[in-house]
């Protein structure tokens, strides 16, 4: 479990994130909602510790990771498994050495095993045969699912995701998701997911934080938000005509049963 | 001019800061010795070639040069002398770095700047690797390793064209040559020339590492980070040569 606690952040003048508390459980996918620049990613890395929070505190199970040195931090973030935006692949290494290289800088295991946990991630992505290639021969949703087997090759506690299906068609984002989904069930990851995708939340989500103008306007699961009767989030989340659309079918449907 | 857009103050604290991050024991010794290899050979072995075509080409315009003052009362052997401290206590020593600079520096920083605008840098840093140690200190080393060896061989390549010319043009024998290069020759000359650039090697490879790994935004910036790194790194090696020369020559 992630807990923040009363996390705040400015860049120079600028308020970015207001007190934001919040808990994200283990073995749920918890996605973080929000209108771009509404500081979502802001938030996300002060977690990891990529950004430091004006005041505050991030606990890892129980652990300040906020009041930690260097050194501690390191060991909690052997921990971490992170996939990015862009993937973040090192285009100078195969994906093979890609996935190997957080088992090469933090395991001690020999280069047969390391060759099989590559394999085995590999397989768990849905990318066998692929070892050999570099990152730039990959298509951008290949590269994401590679970006998830090089997080989770450390058999990492948390995982972060961050706008995983951004750039991706909406079949493969939903094979992404599912991919999201099913790893955090079968390792019983505390996942958290930024996102502004309405299908992955609906898809992928067990509970939704929705940031605001730099506060947390709404905590809840699925259901919960759909039946909100926050304007702001009502706005985010019926942005498109597709989701109004279908906003429209279902009151209609109840009004004619 | 870079130097006064920019705090000067808060660019040296963060450099300082950035060094004494870079500088600390590899986590991994085999991976840091592979590392290692590979930046030796970016930095030392794809430079011997324009290292070499600019010495060669130095010595021999340095010989004809001189060769065209001597008449009447300048002695032929001041040919051989004038190309031997010209190699050894400034082309070789600092032009060569200046040159290295723009091609190893533009290198460093655009490859750091890349790495730090597509992320690759927040995920070693997610991992828990010391993203500026992992990247930066091979470089370094390597840059200390391979910039004084491509400097000797710059001095030895500049005086030998300086003496074929010579030889070939018939501006000087090879007796009153070898006589310019040995008249007054101090061993110190070459020490001073290797101190200045083991200290020029540091200030490339540091300076431009660091305008590379604090990018932030896209292609423009990358671009802008490699033009910076050459810049200050040319600038401040002139500075230095300035400083050292004073130090250790008066």
């Amino acid at each position: 479990m992630i807990e923040v606690k009363n996390i705040s952040k400015s860049f120079g003048e600028t308020p970015v994130l207001k007190d934001v508390s919040a808990i994200f459980e283990k073995g749920k996918v918890n996605f973080i909602i929000g209108r771009s620049g509404s500081g979502k990613s802001v938030l996300t890395k002060c977690i990891v510790g990529l950004l430091e929070p004006d005041s505050g505190h991030v606990f890892f199970d129980g652990r300040d990771f906020t009041a930690m040195s260097r050194k501690e931090r390191k060991e909690v973030r052997k921990e971490i498994g992170m996939l990015f935006q862009g993937g973040a692949l090192f285009d100078s290494m195969t994906i093979a050495e890609n996935i190997k290289f957080p088992l090469k800088m933090f395991s001690d295991m020999d280069e047969e095993s390391m060759s099989s946990r590559v394999r085995d991630c590999l397989s768990r992505v849905e990318l066998e045969g692929q070892e050999d290639k570099y990152p730039a021969e990959l298509s951008g949703g290949m590269q994401k699912r590679v970006g998830i087997a090089r997080a989770i090759s450390l058999n990492p506690k948390y995982l972060f995701c961050d706008e995983p299906n951004s750039g991706l068609d909406p079949q493969t984002a939903i094979v992404i998701d599912k991919l999201i989904l099913d790893i955090t069930n079968e390792y019983g990851m505390t996942t958290v997911v930024v996102s502004h995708d309405m299908n992955s939340v609906i898809e992928a989500s067990d509970t939704i934080h929705f940031i605001h103008g730099g506060e947390i306007a709404f905590k809840g699961d699925n259901a919960e938000m759909m039946v909100s009767d926050s304007q702001t989030l009502n706005d985010f989340i019926y942005a498109s005509k597709l989701m109004q659309k279908l906003r429209d079918n279902s009151s209609s449907n109840s009004n004619e049963v | 001019m870079y130097l006064s857009d920019v705090g000067i103050i808060f660019n040296i604290g963060r450099y300082t800061r950035f060094i004494s991050t870079v500088l600390h024991k590899p986590e991994k010794g085999k991976i840091f010795r592979r590392q290692l290899v590979r930046e030796m050979s970016i930095i030392g072995v794809e430079s011997v070639g324009i290292v070499a075509l600019l010495s060669v080409f130095m010595g021999a315009v340095m010989c004809l040069q001189t060769a065209h003052q001597v008449s009447g009362w300048i002695p032929v052997y001041t040919i051989g002398f004038t190309v031997r401290q010209t190699m050894i206590l400034e082309f070789s020593p600092t032009l060569i770095p200046v040159i290295l600079a723009g091609k190893i520096g533009s290198n460093i920083a655009s490859q750091l700047g890349t790495m730090r605008v597509t992320e690759q840098i927040d995920a070693l840093e997610i991992m828990g690797v010391n993203s500026a140690g992992f990247l930066v200190l091979p470089k370094i080393v390597a840059g200390f390793i391979c910039i004084p060896a491509l400097v000797v061989m710059s001095m030895v390549l500049g005086i030998s064209s300086g003496a074929a010319v010579a030889l070939i043009s018939g501006v000087s024998s090879m007796a009153d040559f070898e006589d310019g290069l040995q008249v007054d020759f101090v061993s110190y000359d070459v020490v001073y020339a290797i101190i200045k650039t083991t200290v020029f090697a540091l200030i490339m490879t540091s300076v431009s590492a660091y305008h590379g790994y604090f990018t932030s935004g896209g292609a423009i910036e990358v671009a802008k980070s490699s033009t910076k790194a050459v810049v200050y790194s040319v600038v401040i090696i002139m500075l230095t040569n300035l400083i050292l020369t004073k130090l250790l020559l008066t």
